[in-house]
């Protein structure tokens, strides 16, 4: 038993279609506790009123915007080393679930901005470098769509997703370089001292879970879709054969 | 590996279009700035690096799907591909050309530009100094961009989406060290991270083009 038997895409359709109904209760329910909980059971923060409450959409969704990224790094690696097809379309999978990501931690943050800083966009660092990183998903996935060949177009894009984690972390320090942030500092971090007062941690942290989780279904889901594509696209070839 | 630099550039000569093309893209983006913003001396001038940066950037964009789809429309490229030098030195050659035919006549014609959006006199030697460093990265990075979208019949929107985001660090500091140039601050920080940037593209990028090459030829 070892993690590769999973690029059996016949496996990996068992596997996920016996996990899957599990992993989207938990999604569901670890959601509902997590918002209900920071939506109505927390305190108003000194200084934010309830504005704060928008935390639990932004900060989970910013930190699965940077997450998605890293998982199609991983799986393209996959791709390229051990030419697993699966890997190949979870990271095609995953690409429009951190674009839709990276726009809600672009859309939540604009409209926590505009009561907390007075305006709905300003070019500091962190926003700039999420801009940025939209147009990488964009480029991204437009590469996918724009090739053919399905192992070309894995391969180009995974080539293109090295060199683009690359530039996108230069990028990072480039933009803080170049602006002074308005943005606050971390909020979550694993020294004690920076992170928020308990009330607010823990709801968060729940929220934090039922993104990730959110995110593995969503990916897995498409993973299925993708290999169900691949799978109707042979038969039909088949057929033309025939 | 010296004669396919030449003929490249022979190429991009006497075919005609690419190469003053560039500079007048690079011209008419400077004369259209005024006309967006208006006239004002002050405003012109503190705008104008980030405008000649930005002008520069642009017009070597122009140019970057010619420098692979001509040569696998007739079939050159599959015979560079074959040829006894690696694959790797054909780009780099294939960016170095690039970079001759654009990004170093887009640097002289930088400071003639730079007078007609009032730059301070104290940033055209940033300016240029800023352009001659940061231009070779702006080559290597469109060559790896062009290797990408090679196979695709119309690539050229694709190709300016996956690399103007490419593009920011090195317009970043680009247009950081003349802005401090002008202004009269120190500004050895974005020129050595600029450098920085070029000769990292110039060692890693053709790896990468290479092998998108490969995969476009299979």
């Amino acid at each position: 038993m070892s993690l590769w038997e999973y690029a059996n895409p016949q496996k990996f359709m068992q596997t996920s279609q016996a996990v899957l109904p599990a992993i989207w209760g938990l999604t569901a329910l670890s959601m509902v506790v997590g918002l209900v909980w920071g939506f109505f059971l927390t305190p108003e923060a000194e200084n934010f009123g309830s504005t704060v409450k928008i935390i639990y959409l932004h900060v989970p969704a910013a930190m699965m915007a940077i997450n998605a990224w890293v998982m199609m790094l991983v799986a393209s690696l996959i791709w390229l080393i051990r030419r697993h097809h699966v890997s190949a379309l979870a990271a095609r999978a995953a690409a429009p679930v951190g674009l839709t990501m990276t726009l809600i931690a672009l859309a939540t943050g604009a409209i926590w901005g505009q009561p907390m800083w007075g305006t709905y966009w300003a070019w500091d660092p962190r926003l700039t470098s999420f801009l940025i990183l939209f147009l990488f998903y964009l480029g991204y996935i437009a590469l996918w769509e724009a090739i053919e060949n399905p192992d070309a177009a894995a391969d180009l894009t995974s080539v293109l997703c090295i060199v683009g984690s690359v530039f996108a972390v230069l990028s990072r320090y480039a933009v803080n370089f170049w602006n002074q942030g308005l943005h606050q500092g971390a909020t979550l971090s694993l020294d004690k001292q920076e992170n928020i007062a308990n009330v607010f941690w823990l709801p968060l942290l729940v929220c934090l879970g039922a993104f990730i989780l959110l995110f593995v279904a969503l990916v897995l889901e498409r993973t299925r879709t993708e290999i169900r594509v691949r799978r109707i696209k042979a038969l039909i070839a088949r057929e033309r054969m025939a | 590996m010296i004669a396919l630099f030449l003929r490249d550039l022979a190429l991009a000569i006497r075919a005609g279009g690419g190469f003053g093309l560039g500079l007048a893209f690079f011209l008419i983006v400077v004369v259209l700035v005024p006309f967006g913003v208006g006239p004002e001396r002050g405003i012109l001038a503190a705008i104008a690096p980030g405008i000649l940066w930005v002008g520069a950037l642009l017009a070597c964009l122009l140019s970057l799907d010619r420098i692979f789809a001509l040569d696998f429309e007739d079939g050159s490229l599959d015979l560079l591909a074959t040829a006894p030098i690696p694959l790797e030195g054909v780009v780099a050659m294939k960016a170095a050309a690039h970079w001759v035919t654009t990004g170093l006549p887009l640097t002289l014609a930088a400071p003639v530009l730079g007078l007609l959006l009032h730059l301070e006199p104290a940033a055209y030697g940033w300016l240029v100094l800023s352009l001659a460093l940061g231009t070779p990265a702006l080559s290597m990075i469109g060559t790896f961009g062009a290797a990408l979208t090679v196979g695709l019949r119309r690539g050229g929107l694709l190709l300016s989406l996956l690399v103007l985001p490419l593009y920011v660090p090195t317009l970043i500091f680009g247009a950081e060290a003349v802005a401090r140039g002008a202004a009269g601050q120190a500004n050895a920080t974005p020129l050595l991270m600029l450098a920085g940037i070029t000769l990292a593209t110039l060692a890693l990028l053709p790896f990468a083009a290479a092998a998108a090459i490969r995969i476009n030829l299979r």
